[in-house]
């Protein structure tokens, strides 16, 4: 492994064990430490790895997987995914075998609702942080509210399809 | 000891096979476009496996949400662990991640082959716009039960502040607001009272 193999492993692995309530409370960080510390993408790059992510069935963090592929390949890949995946389900493992025996913990409890409004605040966070690279004119504000306003107010459509639209929108009316 | 585990009417069920976990994983991270991989979860563990009740789905969730990572990466590991120990969580992960972790690195190559093309560039930044649009539904949705107190409000603000107003580590966001919040919401009469203590304000 060379050096930028371990910034790779270092970097997910750190992204791993703070993604308190979700992927989305580390797009800040991911977007710090993959742009301006390593200068691993560009603004925009990044922009367009969280939109490869999203297109992708299952977890919505696989965009980790695309990353590490640009730096350092299929090595790069393995890297990005393992760092990103492993640590925290060492700690799901540990943490769900231990949870029993803190069944009716005042403190339990507590750090429950403490959690609750900081994983909302840091998916604030991780919005603004998307939203400064990939909301950059009127046809992006109007992508973006459109799809709001259809999943906030409108009948169940699988986001996705609202996804993919974007896409075709996208291709069609931005220069 | 664990009454939760001893159901006491069945006959010990025979371990779940490796490869059932990893195809019922593989099966939900390969359906689940979109988000909601919670609903997902529920029917193909609840409903048609049954290797969890509904408490049980629901406490694997609140441990997932508790933690650090992807709910959806965590339950993968806690119900593979409680079916078959570390090699069930070993397969439920690698379930839940390789066909869109596969897909993803499809796009990867595509894109590194395409750089500089404007017309994938137009479509990506199309989807970003979408996916912010999404995000902000999302986090709505997730908020609004926050929103009607101001302790809630004050600490939602000041978590979006500290990360966007300042840049500093993720770690020094949380050292701050982690110990404060677990400091107001903290556990009121489970301490004896040495008599030196103030008595708190807002009870009722």
């Amino acid at each position: 492994m060379n050096d930028t193999d371990l910034s790779i492993l270092g970097v997910f692995s750190l992204l791993s064990v703070l993604a308190i309530g979700g992927g989305t409370a580390v797009l800040p960080e991911m977007k710090m430490l993959t742009v301006e510390v390593h200068h691993w993408l560009t603004d925009s790059q990044f922009r367009d790895v969280y939109s490869l992510g999203q297109v992708a069935p299952g977890p919505n963090m696989l965009m980790v997987i695309v990353i590490g592929y640009h730096v350092a390949g299929f090595t790069g890949a393995l890297l990005a995914f393992g760092g990103f995946f492993l640590p925290a389900s060492v700690i799901a493992i540990g943490a769900s075998r231990l949870w029993n025996r803190f069944e009716g913990s005042v403190w339990r409890e507590a750090l429950q609702r403490a959690l609750a409004p900081i994983v909302v605040g840091l998916m604030g966070a991780g919005l603004i942080a998307i939203a400064r690279t990939a909301i950059v004119g009127v046809e992006t504000s109007l992508i973006a509210a459109a799809v709001f306003g259809l999943v906030y107010f409108g009948p169940r459509i699988n986001p996705a399809l609202l996804i993919l639209a974007g896409g075709a929108v996208g291709f069609f009316t931005l220069s | 000891m664990d009454p939760s585990l001893s159901p006491p009417a069945t006959e010990p069920a025979p371990p779940v096979p490796l490869r059932e976990i990893f195809f019922t994983f593989l099966l939900i991270g390969a359906t689940s476009f979109g988000g909601g991989v919670v609903a997902y979860l529920r029917n193909a563990l609840v409903l048609s496996k049954r290797w969890l009740d509904e408490d049980e789905f629901l406490t694997v969730l609140e441990i997932a949400q508790a933690l650090p990572g992807l709910n959806a990466t965590n339950m993968s590991v806690i119900v593979g662990d409680r079916l078959r120990g570390p090699l069930g969580a070993a397969a439920g992960l690698l379930g839940m991640t390789l066909p869109g972790g596969l897909l993803v690195l499809g796009l990867a190559v595509l894109y590194a082959q395409n750089h500089g093309n404007p017309d994938m560039h137009k479509v990506l930044a199309g989807i970003g716009a979408a996916s912010v649009g999404l995000l902000l539904a999302v986090t709505v949705q997730i908020g609004h039960k926050q929103l009607e107190h101001l302790r809630e409000i004050g600490l939602i603000v000041l978590t979006i502040a500290l990360v966007s107003g300042f840049h500093p580590s993720l770690v020094i966001v949380l050292l701050i607001v982690l110990p404060l919040a677990l400091f107001i919401y903290r556990p009121r009469l489970a301490l004896p009272d040495d008599g030196k203590s103030p008595p708190p304000e807002d009870a009722p």
